[in-house]
C-alpha cells in the first residue's frame, strides 16, 4: 500500500476519488438537512453532466493532445439517444434507475459510434484543421437532429426525416419533434447517478492513461514521429482515446437530458463546445482532478452572479480573462511560486518526496 | 503536497458553495418598494433572455411589466407588487435555473417565460410546485400541454394545469393565417418561409400548412432558414419569385423578416408579405426603411399607434423611461400583470400567501366565467382549463408607415 | 441558365463576405499563431460605430468607416496589449480561453453599451449596380464593392507582408519567434502591429457586413465570424488568397446547398464538403503542407 501510494500519479488519482466521494457525501448531506438552495439543488444533476464532459473531453486534448470543438455534438448524440429511448421504455421498464441505466448505455453506444464515424476522418488531421472537422461534426449533428422526427406506438418506433409525416396507430405520441426537441421528458436522472457516472468515468479514464495503451497515447501526444518509430501504432490508439471520450460524453449526455424537462438540438451548439473546452483548459489539460473542480465552478458561477443582474454576463467574461492571464502568465506563475515557497517552507521540511 | 492542498481548495469551495446556497433562502430580504401600511406586497417573478441574441424580446417584456408594476403601485392600493425578472439566454436549462432562483428568492406568482423552449421547460417546474404561471409570450402548445399535435393528431404532453398563455397559441396563428389569406382572397400561390430551427415558427408553419390543405390553399414554394444562416434569403426569395408566388407567409420574428423584405426590395419583387405576431416591432427598429414594409399584412394583438387612452399612456410611459417603442413583448407582459391584480381583487390575500394558495386561487378565478379582461392586447379576454386565451388575431396592414386594421 | 447565375452571383456575394472577414483571421492567426474567436465581436464594434456616426451623428459614410477603423484598431491593440500579451509563453490554448473571454466581454458591453434592439445598418453601398442580360441578373453594388475591398486588401496584404520591412518581420515572427528576437526584431510591437492591421480590417468587414445583411445586434458578429474561420481554415489557414478563396467557395457551397438540395439542411451539407474538402487536402485549399520536423 505504501509503495503505491509513493507513485505520484497513483496518490493523485486516489485523492482525487476520496474528493469526489467527499464532495458527494457533503452535498448529499446539506440536501437531505435541507440546507441547499432549490437554484443548487437544480444544478446537481447537470454539475455532474459537465463534469463528465469536461473529464471526457480532458482525455481527447490532455491526454491525446487533440484540440476538439465538437464535443456538444457527441453529448447531443448521447442525449437525444438516451432520452427517446427512455421515453420508448417508459412502459416497459418501470424501475428508474434501471430506466436510467439503460439509457447511459444507449447514449454512450450511439455516441461511441459517432466517435468511430468521425474519427476515421479526424485522425489523418493535424492541428487546427482537425479542429475544425469536430466543429464541422457539431454543426452538422445539430442540423441533423433538426429535421428528425421520431415517434411511438404501440407498433414501436417510428421516425422521419426532414418532414414530419409519421402515422400513428391508437395511442401513439410523438417523442422528437424536429426543431422542438423532446418537450416532454420525464425527468429520471439522480445527482446519485451522477456521482456514480463521474466515478465510472474516473475509472475508466484512469485505468486507460496508467495501461500500456495510455502510455502509447500519451507518446503519441509528447511525439507522434518517435512513437511511431519505435513501432505504436498511431491510428488504433488515437481512436481507443477518441472512441472512449466520445462514449463518456454520450453517457454525460444522456444523464443531462434525462435531467432536464426539455431538450433541443440547438442548446449542444458550438457554444457548449467552447464551453466544455474553457473548463479543461482552466482545469489544466491531462489534470483530472482540475477538470472536476473546473466544471462544477464554472457551472455555478454564473447562478451565482445573479445578483449583479446586469452585469452579470460582463462579470463572468472577466472573471474567465482574469483567471486565464493569472493561471498562465509568466509574471503571474512567478508570483504565484514565490508565494508558494515562502508558505510552503516550513511545511517542505519535513516531507522530501512531496 | 500541491495536489493535496488543491483538493482541500476544491473541497472548501464546494462547501462555500453550499453554504452561500444554504443562507440564501431562509434570509428573510426586506421588500424592495415601499408598501404603504396595511397594504398586501407579493413577489411576482418572470424568465426572458435578458442577455444574448433574443435579448431583445426578454427585456421588453421585462420592461412591460415593470411598468405596469410601476403604475399599480404608484395607485396606493390594497396591492402592491415587487418584481424580479431573472435572465435565461433562451435557454432551457438556465431558465430552470432561474426560476429556483427565483424561488428562493422566495417567488408568489410567476409570469412565466418569454421564449418558448424555456417556457416549455419552466411550466413543467411551475406545475409540479403548483405555482401560478401566466406567460406573456411562449406561445408554443407544449407550454400548455394537452393540445392536439396538428401533424399526428396525438396528444404528445398532457395539459399542465396551473399554465396560463397571454398570447395566442401558436396553432391558433397559423390557422387563423390561413384561414384570413383564404377568406379574402390575398394570395392565388402561397409561398412560405419559416425557421425551421425555431419552435415558434416551425410550430405556427406546421398549422398552417395542415390548414391550407383542408382549405385548398395553392402553396407553390416552402423554404426554411436557421440561425446559422439567417443572413442571406436570395435563394428563398428567389425560390418564391421563379414559382409565381403572389403572397408571402413569414412566421417568424421582425428580425429576420426585416432582412428578407429588404433584399426582396433589392431583386424588385414585390409580392403581399403576411406575418404574424412576431412581425409585430419592425415599424420600430431604428434605421429600418418603414416603406419596405408598406402593405404588409400581420396578424397582431398589439398596435403601438392606436388612439386609446391606455396605449398612448403605456407608450409613452415606455419612451420615456427606456427610449424606444414598446413592442408586443412589452405590452403581452404588462397585460399579464394587470391580469393578476385584476384576478386578485377582492380575494383578501395576505403578504405570506403561500404561493400554492394563490395559485389555486387564481386559477380559480381564471378559468371562472366571470372573469374578462381588457389590456392592451385584446378586449374581453378569457381563460378556460385549456390555459389560452380567447381573443381573435386582428389583420393589421402597413399603410404610411402605421397599422391600420383591415375590418 | 440564368437562375443558375442568379444563384452564383448570389454565392459570391455571400462568400465575399465571409472573404473579408476570413481575411483578418487568417492574418492573425499567420502571424500570431493563434484563433481569434473575438475577431467576428471587432466586426461587430466596428459596425455599430459606424452606425452611430453615420445614423446618429450625421458624418459622412467615408468619416464613418474610417473613424470605425480608427475605433477597432485601437481596440485590436488594448485588447492584445491587456488579455493576450502576458499569455506569449503560454500553450495555445489558454490563448484560445481567453479570446473567447474577450468575445463575451466584447458582446455583453456592446448590450450594456448600445442595447439589446436591433439596428437597421444604413444603406449608403444603394445604388442600382451591374445589370446584365437586361436586368434579369443584378450585382447589388455592396457585392460590387465587397469584392473590390477584398481583392484590394488581398493584394496589399501580400505586398505588405512580402516586401516591406514590417510585413518580413511579422512573417519572420509567425516562423521562429526565438530567432526573430535574435535577429533585432522586436516581436511584441510586431504582434501588436498585426493585431491593429487585423482589427482596422475587421471595421471594413462590419461595415460591408452590416451594408449587405443590416441587421445590427451584439451577437451579429460571432456566427458570420466562426462561419469565415471556417472559410479561412478551407482555403488554408494563414494563407491569404487562402482566405479569400475559402470565403468564396464556401459561399457559393451554401448557395447552392441551399438552392438545389435543401434549405432544411443546407448547413450540414456546407460542413460535410468542407470535411470531404479537408480530407484529401489535409491542409486547405492552399495552405503550406504541415512539414514535420524529426
Amino acid at each position: 500500500m505504501k509503495k503505491i501510494l509513493q507513485n505520484k500519479a497513483t496518490r493523485s488519482n486516489y485523492i482525487t476519488y476520496g474528493g469526489v466521494i467527499l464532495a458527494f457525501i457533503l452535498l448529499q448531506g446539506l440536501s437531505a438537512a435541507n440546507a441547499l438552495s432549490s437554484s443548487l439543488k437544480g444544478q446537481l444533476v447537470p454539475i455532474c453532466a459537465y463534469v463528465v464532459m469536461a473529464l471526457s473531453l480532458n482525455l481527447t486534448v490532455g491526454v491525446l493532445g487533440e484540440l476538439s470543438l465538437g464535443h456538444a455534438g457527441f453529448m447531443s448524440v448521447g442525449a437525444f439517444a438516451g432520452a427517446v429511448a427512455a421515453s420508448a421504455m417508459t412502459e416497459s421498464v418501470a424501475a428508474e434507475p434501471i430506466r436510467l441505466a439503460i439509457a447511459m448505455v444507449i447514449g454512450a453506444v450511439f455516441a461511441g459510434v459517432a466517435g468511430v464515424l468521425i474519427g476515421i476522418p479526424v485522425l489523418r488531421l493535424n492541428g487546427d484543421y482537425l479542429a475544425i472537422v469536430t466543429l464541422a461534426f457539431g454543426e452538422i449533428i445539430k442540423s441533423i437532429i433538426n429535421n428528425l422526427y421520431i415517434g411511438i406506438d404501440v407498433n414501436g418506433l417510428h421516425a422521419s426525416f426532414l418532414n414530419n409525416n409519421i402515422t400513428f396507430a391508437e395511442g401513439g405520441r410523438m417523442i422528437l419533434s424536429g426543431p422542438m426537441g423532446i418537450p416532454g421528458i420525464q425527468k429520471i436522472s439522480t445527482f446519485t447517478a451522477g456521482f456514480i457516472l463521474i466515478m465510472i468515468t474516473l475509472i475508466v479514464i484512469f485505468n486507460l492513461v496508467n495501461s500500456r495503451s495510455g502510455r502509447a497515447i500519451m507518446a503519441l501526444r509528447d511525439n507522434r514521429i518517435a512513437a511511431e518509430s519505435v513501432g505504436i501504432p498511431v491510428t488504433k490508439y488515437k481512436m481507443m482515446a477518441f472512441v472512449t471520450s466520445a462514449a463518456l460524453a454520450g453517457a454525460a449526455g444522456a444523464l443531462f437530458s434525462l435531467g432536464q424537462n426539455t431538450i433541443i438540438a440547438s442548446k449542444f451548439d458550438f457554444n457548449t463546445s467552447i464551453l466544455i473546452l474553457v473548463f479543461v483548459v482552466l482545469g489544466g489539460q491531462g489534470r483530472m482532478w482540475g477538470s472536476i473542480i473546473a466544471a462544477a465552478a464554472l457551472t455555478v458561477l454564473p447562478e451565482m452572479l445573479r445578483e449583479f443582474a446586469d452585469y452579470r454576463m460582463l462579470i463572468y467574461a472577466i472573471v474567465l480573462i482574469v483567471v486565464m492571464l493569472f493561471t498562465n502568465s509568466a509574471g503571474a506563475k512567478q508570483f504565484i511560486s514565490k508565494v508558494k515557497s515562502i508558505f510552503m517552507r516550513d511545511i517542505e521540511g519535513g516531507e522530501q518526496n512531496g | 503536497m500541491k495536489k493535496i492542498l488543491a483538493m482541500l481548495m476544491a473541497l472548501l469551495m464546494v462547501l462555500s458553495m453550499a453554504a452561500c446556497g444554504g443562507n440564501e433562502a431562509p434570509e428573510a430580504e426586506a421588500p424592495a418598494v415601499d408598501a404603504p401600511e396595511g397594504a398586501t406586497v407579493l413577489k411576482i417573478g418572470g424568465v426572458g433572455p435578458l442577455t444574448g441574441g433574443a435579448a431583445i424580446y426578454g427585456n421588453a417584456a421585462k420592461h412591460g411589466a415593470e411598468i405596469a408594476v410601476e403604475e399599480i403601485n404608484a395607485l396606493g392600493g390594497e396591492f402592491v407588487f415587487d418584481l424580479r425578472y431573472e435572465d435565461d439566454a433562451h435557454d432551457a436549462e438556465k431558465s430552470v435555473n432561474a426560476y429556483n432562483t427565483l424561488k428562493d428568492w422566495g417567488m408568489q406568482i410567476f409570469l412565466g417565460s418569454v421564449t418558448s423552449t424555456p417556457g416549455v421547460a419552466t411550466s413543467v417546474e411551475a406545475n409540479a410546485d403548483n405555482m401560478f404561471y401566466l406567460t406573456p409570450s411562449a406561445s408554443s402548445t407544449d407550454v400548455l400541454g394537452g393540445v392536439e399535435n396538428p401533424l399526428t393528431g396525438t396528444v404528445d404532453i398532457a395539459r399542465k394545469a396551473n399554465i396560463f398563455q397571454m398570447c395566442f397559441v401558436d396553432p391558433n396563428q397559423g390557422s387563423a393565417s390561413a384561414q384570413y389569406i383564404y377568406e379574402k382572397h390575398l394570395g392565388e400561390k402561397v409561398a412560405i418561409i419559416y425557421k425551421n430551427d425555431d419552435v415558434y415558427s416551425t410550430g405556427i408553419y406546421n398549422s398552417f400548412v395542415a390548414k391550407a390543405e383542408e382549405l385548398g390553399l395553392n402553396i407553390v414554394s416552402t423554404t426554411t432558414f436557421t440561425t446559422d444562416s439567417q443572413n442571406d434569403f436570395s435563394v428563398q426569395i428567389a425560390d418564391a419569385k421563379d414559382k409565381g408566388a403572389d403572397l408571402i407567409f413569414l412566421p417568424m420574428y421582425y428580425d429576420a423578416a426585416s432582412l428578407i423584405l429588404t433584399q426582396a426590395d433589392a431583386i424588385g419583387y414585390d409580392p403581399t408579405f403576411f406575418g404574424v405576431d412576431g412581425m409585430d416591432g419592425i415599424l420600430t427598429v431604428e434605421g429600418f426603411d418603414t416603406t419596405l414594409a408598406e402593405g404588409v399584412i400581420l396578424l397582431t394583438p398589439f398596435n403601438a399607434d392606436a388612439e386609446d387612452e391606455a396605449t398612448k399612456s403605456f407608450v409613452s410611459k415606455y419612451q420615456e423611461a427606456y427610449g424606444e417603442v414598446p413592442n408586443q413583448f412589452a405590452a403581452d407582459a404588462y397585460d399579464c400583470v394587470y391580469a393578476i391584480y385584476e384576478a386578485l381583487q377582492g380575494s383578501g390575500v395576505a403578504s405570506d400567501a403561500s404561493y400554492s394558495d394563490l395559485c389555486d386561487l387564481l386559477v380559480a378565478k381564471f378559468t371562472g366565467s366571470d372573469f374578462v379582461f381588457n389590456g392592451l392586447t385584446g378586449e374581453d379576454m378569457t381563460w378556460d382549463a385549456t390555459g389560452a386565451v380567447s381573443k381573435a388575431p386582428k389583420g393589421m396592414v402597413i399603410e404610411n408607415g402605421a397599422y391600420v386594421g383591415m375590418d | 441558365m440564368l437562375t443558375f447565375l442568379n444563384h452564383l452571383i448570389n454565392g459570391i456575394s455571400l462568400g465575399s463576405v465571409y472573404a473579408i472577414i476570413a481575411l483578418g483571421y487568417t492574418m492573425v492567426y499567420g502571424i500570431a499563431k493563434m484563433l481569434n474567436f473575438a475577431h467576428g465581436d471587432v466586426i461587430m464594434v466596428g459596425a455599430y460605430v459606424c452606425f452611430f456616426a453615420v445614423s446618429s451623428f450625421g458624418l459622412p459614410p467615408v468619416l464613418g468607416v474610417l473613424l470605425a477603423m480608427l475605433v477597432c484598431t485601437i481596440l485590436g491593440m488594448t485588447i492584445e496589449r491587456l488579455a493576450y500579451k502576458p499569455l506569449r509563453q503560454a500553450p495555445s490554448l489558454a490563448v484560445l480561453i481567453t479570446a473567447i473571454g474577450v468575445s463575451y466581454f466584447l458582446q455583453n458591453s456592446a448590450q450594456l453599451l448600445w442595447g439589446s434592439n436591433q439596428k437597421m445598418f444604413p444603406a449608403f453601398l444603394s445604388g442600382d449596380g451591374i445589370s446584365l442580360f437586361r436586368g434579369q441578373i443584378n450585382i447589388s453594388t455592396v457585392t460590387v464593392v465587397t469584392i473590390i475591398a477584398c481583392v484590394i486588401i488581398m493584394l496589399v496584404l501580400t505586398f505588405f507582408t512580402n516586401k516591406t520591412k514590417m510585413g518580413k518581420a511579422m512573417r519572420a515572427c509567425s516562423e521562429d519567434k526565438g530567432a526573430a528576437q535574435l535577429m533585432g526584431i522586436n516581436v511584441n510591437s510586431t504582434i501588436s502591429m498585426t493585431f491593429a492591421i487585423g482589427s482596422a480590417l475587421a471595421a471594413i468587414a462590419g461595415v460591408l457586413l452590416c451594408s449587405a445583411y443590416p441587421t445590427l445586434i451584439p451577437t451579429t458578429g460571432s456566427m458570420p465570424g466562426i462561419k469565415a474561420f471556417t472559410a479561412a481554415v478551407f482555403g488554408g489557414i494563414g494563407s491569404i488568397p487562402g482566405a479569400m478563396l475559402g470565403g468564396i467557395l464556401l459561399g457559393i457551397i451554401e448557395i447552392f446547398a441551399k438552392a438545389y438540395i435543401s434549405t432544411q439542411v443546407s448547413d450540414a451539407i456546407v460542413f460535410a464538403v468542407l470535411i470531404i474538402v479537408l480530407l484529401v487536402k489535409p491542409s486547405g485549399l492552399l495552405g503550406k503542407p504541415i512539414r514535420e520536423k524529426v
